[in-house]
């Protein structure tokens, strides 16, 4: 925790400091917006790309390539450089109307009112339960973002040979993970019968060694106290064992929209993330969102910023202040918002 | 030949029928040792069941059950305060969604009513709806049960355990009984910790009852048919659609499938009813899990746009009746409490009473307690303030359910730590919220390390 003032009033808060929280709370600062503070539920600021060991990230906020660990120390450096005030073990548990905001800490509960809020809470995978594979539940089966938290925040290892569910971008970050822990994945496998990457990116998996089966289903999840193997079925009918100790499963995100979801904004139906309105304001006017809470598909870390960004500056407009394009940290992207 | 525990009465099995009979003899002044064969207690048909404190009002009239049930609600009424167990009233409806089902219920309010639940009235549609305003309008008409509510169902049993070891009783875990030697009044069972030796046995083993007779008393009276039943439940955000329990109109093999809010502030809907020769193979099943939530959004449309959290499979020990099946052998100072399905959480303080008063046929005598310890358990519901409330509880570990590292160091240490995930998942709903451990695996393993007979983490990068 950086400060533990219990201050009860802000400008604006924002939830979450990870790349699209930190790119809004600079871009505030510039915009002279000066009391802000982010919110963080972890006890390390930074967000996702601490535990994403593995380059390109901060290309457009850094002009450099950076893992993501180092990616995170240096959007928190900003931070701190800038004054801005940062509360890490702060967990936002209800978002009241207007921007009325109940937390909890170690040191008890508070509210917070802020005139503006921005959640900046970034997304994650789905897990095993949600997707309705089949089989036990062993020890070992567990998403990329656990993985890599292990590997490269706690350098532990939760096993040696898994089967690998998903091709997503993500799921060759997987690879290159497991890779570089000594762990041997079986094989990769998707139900669905093409890749989610472009054919340079999945030819990866053969560099890696891994086999790859598209367009097959888990069946079984065997194993008593550890997953021991794990039954598939291919598009034939034909059903193969593979022996392994864990299953990856990868990709799939899903916006992390509970407190959207347990609080009263509306959520598009089709992606789950919060409804937004060209300016990223939510349907309670004093809300906004930004970054992979609002992106379906999800988008990389440098995206995400840029998402901060042009949020914070419209959460700067809306409180009256007066921005340019200049006050930007990095130029805004032309495209048209999707 | 080693005598690891010298008891009085030896409980074979750690579910909740084992906890409870533990806590009721160890307040009647016996001294007891549980003999547990997993690494946790709960580990059979009682880590997965619908958590559901039942009236009885629709079980057999005049059995065994229908007692048990009906003492165990009143004991859970009386006992819950003071050992720190939650309830969450909800009420229940036997819900008709067919003209045949409707013209059933008839049937289900006679027989609730004989049984002795008073308080059961029929509901028409729109009292349904005023009372469920998010269930399906397709609701014909319902029986309201207002006394069927919704606990812990693994707190519970921690606590009867808990509190039977807090007043000299003892647990072994890892203690499968392999078989055992009666010398017409002692004793002697091998266990997998060691030999036992106690006056008393009371075969409380579940899904492996029948199989613990057997190894021990050369035969066994019933045979264990094992039961599957799944469950899906969904995110937290469902737990404000609906307020009571909705209960299909009963089928002579099994309660059904029931759409229920869970103490932890979820929306569960569950269990299937699927016949099995394993008795730990608790899989899930695609086309399985698919149906429940289907049939959940059928009866709850608004559940359409809710995420699923979890699903899971239990195991009951049915048995070729549907009676408990009670062995009581005062020759050999044994008794079996066996085939208990799901009213088990419910009647177990019942059935605590009932071994009680065969032990005492069987010519045991003991001592009530005049104080007991009573202990309390930590608040793992929702709608009661949980651990995160109270300061200084270092950091929040599992940010979906809230779990303070306080809470988990706590169930690391005691007298019954936690040695494997399911348990500390049990202890302190770790990693079972919506995210299913995507942002706090890795803290858990740092956390937990050392800690587990089988540990979240294989090895280390540097090893």
């Amino acid at each position: 925790m950086t400060d533990s003032s219990s201050k009860t009033a802000c400008t604006v808060a924002i939830i979450g400091s990870g790349p699209a929280g930190v790119g809004a709370a600079l871009a505030l600062h510039k915009a002279g917006i000066d009391d802000v503070v982010i919110l963080e539920r972890d006890q390390e600021a930074g967000g996702v790309p601490r535990h994403c060991g593995h380059p390109p990230f901060g290309l457009r906020e850094y002009h450099r390539i950076l893992a993501g660990p180092s990616y995170a120390a240096r959007n928190i450096q900003a931070i701190t450089e800038a004054g801005i005030r940062l509360l890490t073990g702060h967990t936002v548990t209800r978002l009241g109307k207007g921007g009325s905001l109940d937390l909890v800490t170690s040191q008890g509960a508070r509210t917070i009112a802020a005139q503006r809020v921005l959640l900046a809470t970034g997304t994650r995978e789905t897990p095993r339960a949600a997707r309705f594979v089949s089989g036990g539940r062993p020890l070992g089966i567990l998403n990329t973002g656990a993985l890599q938290a292990m590997i490269y925040l706690k350098g532990m290892i939760p096993f040696r040979s898994p089967l690998v569910v998903g091709t997503e971008l993500v799921s060759f970050s997987a690879l290159w993970t497991c890779k570089k822990a000594g762990i041997r994945p079986v094989v990769m496998i998707d139900e669905e019968k093409k890749t989610g990457v472009s054919r340079l990116v999945a030819m990866s998996h053969r560099y890696m060694g891994v086999p790859m089966l598209l367009g097959v289903e888990i069946i079984n999840i065997q194993g008593r106290d550890r997953v021991e193997s794990v039954t598939i079925r291919d598009g034939n009918g034909a059903i193969r064992e593979f022996a392994c100790d864990g299953v990856l499963f990868t990709g799939r995100f899903v916006p992390e929209a509970s407190l959207a979801r347990l609080g009263d904004l509306c959520l598009d139906p089709a992606t789950g993330c919060p409804a937004v309105d060209s300016e990223g304001r939510c349907s309670d006017p004093a809300y906004f969102a930004a970054g992979n809470l609002v992106h379906a598909p999800v988008r990389v870390a440098g995206q995400c910023y840029r998402s901060g960004v042009q949020a914070g500056l419209a959460i700067a407009r809306d409180l009256g202040g007066r921005v340019h394009e200049k006050d930007c940290p990095i130029p805004p992207d032309r495209r048209k918002r999707t | 030949m080693q005598i690891i525990s010298e008891r009085d009465v030896a409980i074979v099995g750690g579910g909740v029928v084992g906890c409870a009979v533990a806590r009721r003899l160890t307040l009647e002044g016996a001294s007891t040792v549980l003999l547990e064969k997993a690494t946790d207690i709960l580990d059979g048909a009682s880590k997965g069941n619908s958590a559901i404190l039942h009236t009885g009002f629709d079980a057999p009239p005049g059995t065994l059950e229908w007692q048990c049930v009906q003492a165990g609600h009143r004991e859970y009424l009386e006992i819950h305060e003071s050992l720190g167990l939650p309830v969450l009233r909800t009420g229940a409806m036997v819900a008709a969604w067919s003209k045949e089902e409707e013209e059933r219920l008839a049937e289900v309010l006679a027989k609730g009513r004989s049984n002795g639940v008073d308080d059961l009235r029929l509901l028409g549609r729109d009292q349904i709806l005023e009372m469920e305003p998010h269930l399906s309008p397709s609701v014909r008409a319902a029986i309201h049960i207002p006394r069927e509510y919704v606990i812990d169902p693994w707190s519970a049993p921690l606590a009867y355990l808990l509190q039977s070891l807090e007043n000299g009783g003892e647990v072994l875990c890892d203690a499968e009984v392999t078989a055992g030697e009666f010398d017409g009044s002692h004793w002697l069972l091998q266990t997998g910790r060691g030999t036992v030796r106690c006056r008393y046995v009371i075969n409380c083993a579940g899904l492996y009852g029948d199989l613990v007779d057997k190894a021990v008393l050369g035969d066994a009276d019933f045979t264990i048919l094992p039961r599957k039943g799944q469950f899906v439940v969904f995110d937290k955000a469902a737990a404000s659609l609906i307020n009571s329990i909705i209960l299909p109109v009963p089928s002579r093999r099994t309660k059904g499938i029931v759409l229920f809010p869970t103490i932890f502030g979820n929306m569960m809907v569950g269990p299937t009813a699927e016949d099995q020769e394993s008795r730990d193979d608790a899989s899930v099943e695609r086309a399985t899990l698919d149906m429940l939530a289907e049939k959940g959004k059928a009866m709850l449309p608004d559940l359409k746009n809710i995420p699923v959290t979890a699903t899971y499979a239990g195991i009951r020990p049915a048995t070729e009746a549907s009676p408990y099946r009670i062995r009581n052998e005062p020759d050999r100072h044994w008794i079996t409490l066996g085939g208990i399905r799901s009213t088990g959480l419910t009647a177990a303080l019942g059935l605590a009473w009932h071994a009680h008063a065969l032990l005492r046929e069987q010519g045991a005598s003991f001592t009530p307690l005049e104080n007991p310890v009573v202990p309390r358990v930590p608040n793992l519901a929702e709608h009661l303030p949980r651990d995160f409330s109270r300061p200084g509880f270092g950091e929040i570990v599992c940010h979906c359910e809230m779990v303070t590292s306080r809470e988990i160091t706590a169930a690391l240490t005691g007298k019954l730590p936690a040695r494997s995930l399911a348990a500390l998942k049990r202890r302190t709903r770790v990693t079972m919220g919506r995210c299913q451990g995507f942002y706090c695996s890795a803290r858990l393993a740092e956390l937990t390390r050392a800690k587990f007979a089988t540990p979240l983490g294989v090895g280390e990068i540097n090893d």
